[in-house]
């Protein structure tokens, strides 16, 4: 009934068309109205499939050009904010040489043969390796559709092919000109050249300029373009009652309450609990909240953040397995005329992204569809088949842009799509189903940044060199037991527990890294950096209080550790220059520096911090970043923004805890993020690089919360080496 | 049976009457402009007015806004909305984009308010609205860019 309603109550400018299926879609009449979204806002097919839709050629993987003279570019990676959509579309358009207003961008269908991400085998994002891995793809997809559109002209024309112009989407002899959708069909039937010529660095027109984001006018005019808005007809909405405790398992449940409440429709038992299934998402809120549950928690995780932290602790007393090896540490720091023994205790991190998580699916005929923001296609996709009794190739993925995920839509074991295909399964009948997680599911519900306990012994000797670093990691392992162990896993060593560490650039002669991953019931995951969440933070304020002991400049210790390390130097000295390094400060005022590399990008940043009240507030960020050639300045800029401020909102507020196995915080309220008056003045210089691009969405977490810290200790002499800040009153003495 | 004004058009909404106006408007409705994001007016996301005010329609019982007038993102629109979007697509503001409606709602209802505002002011008025990408001094720089815009 609400169908005939719904075109009155929008603005005519963001006007949507229910299509035959029921779900919102901006209509093409809307767009030709002026309207011009950047995204094709998915129907209930969601992502283009493979073939192509009718009257699109399709050039190769990923590149369709219409006749109406769109460029539509598939992005096999998804945005989930980063800006991956846009990178890749500006790829095309560079070896295109298209006009960015005909440019539009979709996700690619899942099919891990055409789609795979070359660092990791399987279609999937992460490790900020969008850019890294699809820079030449991209570009030889565009070059390859522009050879071919150039042929296409040269036939048409009867003239050379290389009297041929391609400028801003129009194609030129001199004479006669077209625009690149009038030739687009002709062209897609000629043979697709293999090794297509790409542009010299000097001719680039889009790489290294800021193109805007191609999302940005569906994100500023509140189109549907979410998993949290997919409506389907005859859809039922669910949550899903979760053990209090991780392990723990259903034993009974009493569902009469919520069976009696307005809108649920059924209750049903899936391994990850109880499902309440309802015709609105408020009714299976609150048919949840009606159920009675008994949990058999015999083999559930019952320990608190205490005790796992006090059995951390007792492991950290003998050596783990060894990591890394340089010179003889302990013989070392014998000749330190000064020593730090430190130990450090970082919480379990909630990723909390903007849009909870949640996922459509359905399951007709045999054919499973998928809606949401998948981040590894093929496993959600495998594991949903397997869910389902079907095989993978019978599962259809819709990728939709995803609220935030900062690691979490990227899980070894598809959590969120395995419980959705378990109760599709269970349910049993042929309705798409959504499933909802509130914003207590999500902080509750585990896949963390682990806890992590690190203890260090380092000293400097009479002539202010190091003298020594004995370095103890204990975690969890995130990548044992999942389908990236073989590859993230080696010798027993976790590589995500210790990357920042053990690979540490400082020539340090007497280095010794070792590692305890002792397992827990609290399901852990990599969070936007992943190690380096926690491993830059104790390089980073070590090194620095080692420059203090040593009484050296805290810029020049680490210039002097950094010889072999043209690209670390090339940061620190940036940012150092532009944040003006060692001039006069206001009275209460202090900087902080911090260096760090990961995911091949490096980043140093420098943080001006005052104390108020006992808490760090940080004014302004100098961050500069050597990521290879700058693809879209404005959008690295945009990432080492976001970046400081995620990180920073860590290191100042948030922590998980558990008591006795339960979470103790539930909402933003009791996990707090950083807010918007907390926000520094950021500013990001960009070292130029003809080196191959690498990642921007996670390397400029690493540095902020050591920066800050280094700021602090200057300030109030405190070292704080349990996190959050929040735990500390920063006031003088207290 | 609740009757509402959204977006100028009076609707009568068959949710029961303690239900939140969000899912009201989300489920029944289908406007999903207005995003969820926490269910405890914690983050913004669900932004919506009543009556010209910003009101956390996460928490807000369809049966207590009976009568009055709504607007959803879908429906903001007007000079100082057309300002605001056009500063944020010109400072690309939003990275994954989910908080934004709200925080373009709030925008908008700051600068209705107080077209001159400054730093203090926009610190006061957005500082209850989350974003997780950190946007926030994007949003700032688009703040100050549609105060000038619309002033000019």
């Amino acid at each position: 009934m609400f169908t005939q309603r719904i075109d009155h109550l929008l603005d005519a400018n963001a006007k949507p068309a229910l299509n035959r299926r029921g779900f919102l879609l901006v209509s093409a009449a809307a767009a030709g109205a002026g309207l011009t979204l950047g995204v094709m806002v998915p129907g209930p097919r969601g992502s283009a499939q493979a073939a192509g839709e009718a009257g699109q050629a399709v050039f190769n993987p990923f590149v369709r050009i219409t006749p109406d003279n769109r460029v539509i570019v598939l992005s096999k990676h998804l945005d989930k904010g980063q800006g991956a959509a846009t990178g890749l579309s500006t790829l095309v358009a560079e070896e295109l040489d298209a006009d960015w207003a005909q440019m539009r961008v979709d996700f690619a269908p899942a099919n891990t043969a055409l789609y795979a991400n070359s660092a990791f085998g399987v279609q999937g994002t992460g490790g900020s390796s969008a850019m890294a891995n699809s820079f030449e793809q991209y570009r030889k997809a565009g070059a390859a559709a522009r050879a071919m559109i150039v042929g296409a002209a040269a036939a048409k024309w009867n003239v050379p092919a290389d009297s041929i112009t391609v400028v801003k989407g129009v194609v030129s002899d001199g004479k006669n000109s077209a625009m690149l959708g009038d030739l687009a069909e002709a062209a897609s039937k000629r043979s697709v050249p293999a090794e297509p010529k790409l542009k010299d660095a000097k001719d680039f027109v889009f790489i290294g300029k800021s193109f805007p984001r191609l999302d940005a006018v569906a994100k500023t005019t509140a189109q549907p373009i979410f998993t949290q808005d997919v409506h389907l007809p005859n859809m039922l909405t669910a949550t899903v009652a979760r053990p209090p405790r991780f392990g723990g398992t259903v034993t009974s449940v009493d569902a009469t309450a919520a069976k009696a409440i307005a809108g649920v429709v059924d209750v049903v038992q899936i391994p990850q609990g109880v499902a309440v299934l309802a015709s609105s998402t408020w009714a299976a809120i609150q048919g949840r909240d009606a159920l009675k549950i008994t949990w058999d928690e015999s083999k559930a995780e019952t320990r608190g953040s205490d005790a796992l932290i006090a059995e951390y602790r007792k492991l950290a007393e003998n050596p783990g397995t060894s990591v890394r090896k340089e010179g003889d540490a302990a013989a070392g720091l014998k000749t330190a005329v000064k020593t730090i023994e430190a130990e450090f205790v970082f919480p379990f991190l909630a990723h909390a992204p903007m849009e909870p998580m949640n996922c459509v699916m359905q399951m007709k005929d045999g054919a499973v569809t998928i809606w949401t923001g998948s981040q590894l296609q093929t496993v959600d996709q495998n594991v949903a088949a397997a869910t389902l009794g079907v095989r993978p190739e019978d599962v259809s993925i819709n990728t939709l842009w995803a609220g935030g995920s900062f690691g979490r839509r990227a899980v070894y074991n598809s959590d969120f799509v395995g419980e959705t295909a378990a109760l599709v399964k269970a349910y049993g009948k042929p309705v798409p189903i959504k499933i909802v997680w509130t914003r207590e599911d999500d902080i509750k519900g585990g896949y963390y940044r682990p806890l992590v306990l690190h203890k260090v012994t380092a000293g400097v000797t009479a002539d202010g060199k190091i003298a020594g670093w004995q370095h103890r990691i204990v975690t969890q392992s995130i990548m044992t037991g999942t389908a990236f162990e073989t590859v993230a896993v080696k010798n027993g060593i976790d590589n995500t527990s210790m990357e920042g560490v053990g690979d540490t650039p400082y020539a340090i002669p007497n280095l010794e890294v070792d590692l305890h991953s002792p397992k827990n019931g609290v399901p852990p995951l990599w969070w936007r950096s992943v190690g380096h969440s926690h491993t830059a933070y104790v390089m980073e304020t070590i090194i620095d209080e080692l420059a203090a002991l040593a009484g050296k400049d805290a810029v020049e210790f680490r210039l002097a550790l950094l010889e072999k390390h043209p690209r670390h130097v090339g940061v620190l000295k940036l940012a150092a220059e532009k944040a003006g390094w060692g001039a006069e400060l206001p009275k209460g005022t202090a900087r902080g520096v911090a260096v760090h590399e990961s995911f091949k990008s490096f980043v140093a940043q420098v943080a001006e911090v005052r104390i108020v009240a006992g808490k760090a507030k940080v004014d302004r960020v100098v961050c500069a970043v050597d990521c290879g050639i700058a693809i879209n300045p404005d959008n690295i800029a945009a990432q080492m923004e976001g970046g400081i401020g995620y990180g920073l909102g860590a290191v100042l507020h948030s922590q998980i805890t558990l008591k006795d196995g339960r979470v103790e915080q539930s909402n933003f309220d009791g996990y707090q993020v950083l807010r918007f008056d907390e926000m520094p003045s950021v500013e990001v210089y960009i070292v130029p690089s003809a080196e191959a691009p690498t990642g921007v969405g996670e390397p400029g977490v690493p540095p902020i919360g050591p920066a800050v810290a280094n700021a602090v200790a200057v300030l109030s002499g405190k070292r704080i080496r349990t996190l959050p800040f929040d735990l500390h009153n920063l006031d003088g003495g207290a | 049976m609740t009757k509402l004004t959204i977006n100028g058009r009076e609707v009568a909404v068959t949710s029961g009457p303690d239900t939140p106006l969000l899912w009201v408007v989300r489920d029944e409705l289908r406007l999903t402009g207005a995003k969820f994001g926490c269910g405890a007016a914690q983050c913004g996301a669900c932004t919506m007015y009543v009556e010209g005010q910003p009101a956390r329609s996460c928490i807000t019982p369809v049966s207590s806004v009976e009568g009055q007038k709504i607007t959803t993102p879908e429906g903001l629109s007007g000079k100082v909305a057309d300002a605001v979007r056009a500063a944020w697509q010109k400072h690309d503001v939003a990275q994954c984009g989910y908080c934004q409606s709200g925080q373009i709602m709030a925008a908008v209802a700051l600068l209705t308010e107080k077209p001159g505002v400054d730093d203090a002011g926009i610190n006061e008025a957005m500082s209850p609205y989350l974003c997780r990408c950190a946007t926030y001094s994007r949003i700032r720089t688009a703040i100050h860019s549609a105060s000038t815009a619309l002033r000019a």
